[in-house]
């Protein structure tokens, strides 16, 4: 059993820990807003160049929009498991915690394997990043978000390792909500994705 | 571990309802603008303007109900980097743009 006098220590360790947590949040939101500029400037590179075909095909003839609504199902279903993620850590739900991540993970996965399906069908029928300006920007803005997602799955299955091994400790609590924040924010640059590069692509 | 430390920081609350509400709002946002352009029954005009108008709607959802930004004063500074970084974000793309279209326009 803890005294009385172990117990105020032990809250004061954990208030202490809520703010190096606060921090830790606080700076990587900040490492957000820096890719936020990364992919803006991505996006208007894009804008720029994306109807520079060269000769070679546009959006229209490459962008098949039932492919790019399941590679966008795939990422909203994977965000909002998230979700559930974070509410069973709230929750202290370690074995729902893990289930939830296997989902979010699995979701994820299925959304990268669709988009290198997607990269390798364009670059074998020769429409690779060379081809044209359009494609080049076109491969460096949705690779460049891949590469996040990717890094994320990499992320995860640390983190998963990390709960099963650990349990649902301090720093492993501040690890999942940075991730959450991470594959949230990941989603949202989808939205610019394929509004700007698949939507418009194909109407103009 | 009934009081997770992380429920005193700004960025990690939500309610099962959140998530759902963000869900369907998200789904309907997503749906829109495709139908739009799939179903090819629209003027030009406004497919664009749905696509503009549900991918801004769908990115303002995202921030409230699943990153859980909000005027409260824990999400005040995440905002204000947010805002910050928007600005510096409107000068890049905006200038690039103008500058690029000016230019090509010049180049004629």
């Amino acid at each position: 059993m803890m005294t009385t006098e172990a117990m105020t220590s032990a809250t004061a360790v954990e208030v202490e820990y809520s703010d190096i947590i606060g921090v830790q949040t606080f700076g990587f939101w900040i490492y957000l807003m820096s890719d936020l500029i990364i992919f803006a400037t991505l996006f208007a590179t894009f804008i720029v160049l994306g109807h520079n075909y060269a000769g070679g095909p546009t959006g229209k003839e490459l962008f098949d929009l039932r492919y790019t609504l399941g590679e966008t199902m795939f990422l909203l279903f994977s965000t909002v498991a998230y979700g559930m993620v974070m509410l069973a850590v709230h929750a202290g739900k370690k074995k729902a915690v893990l289930i939830g991540l296997a989902v979010t993970f699995l979701l994820g996965l299925g959304f990268v394997l669709m988009e290198i399906y997607e990269f390798y069908g364009l670059v074998a029928a020769g429409h690779g990043p060379d081809r044209s300006a359009f494609l080049s920007s076109f491969f460096t803005l949705v690779g460049t978000h891949g590469t996040h997602v990717t890094f994320g799955l990499i992320w995860m299955a640390t983190l998963i390792g990390q709960v099963a091994v650990k349990g649902l400790t301090s720093p492993v609590q501040s690890r999942l909500t940075r991730l959450s924040m991470f594959w949230h924010f990941l989603d949202i640059i989808w939205i610019g994705i394929f509004s700007i590069v698949y939507l418009m692509g194909v109407v103009l | 571990m009934s009081q997770a430390p992380i429920d005193s920081t700004g960025m990690s609350r939500g309610t099962l309802t959140s998530y759902l509400t963000g869900f369907v709002l998200a789904l309907i946002l997503t749906a829109i603008p495709f139908g739009f352009v799939m179903s090819g029954a629209f003027s030009p005009a406004a497919t664009i303007f749905a696509i503009f108008s549900a991918g801004v709607v769908q990115i303002l959802v995202h921030l409230h109900y699943f990153l859980h930004l909000d005027t409260s004063s824990a999400a005040r500074w995440n905002v204000l980097a947010l805002m910050f970084t928007l600005l510096i974000l409107t000068l890049f793309v905006g200038g690039s743009l103008w500058i690029m279209w000016t230019l090509n326009y010049r180049m004629m």
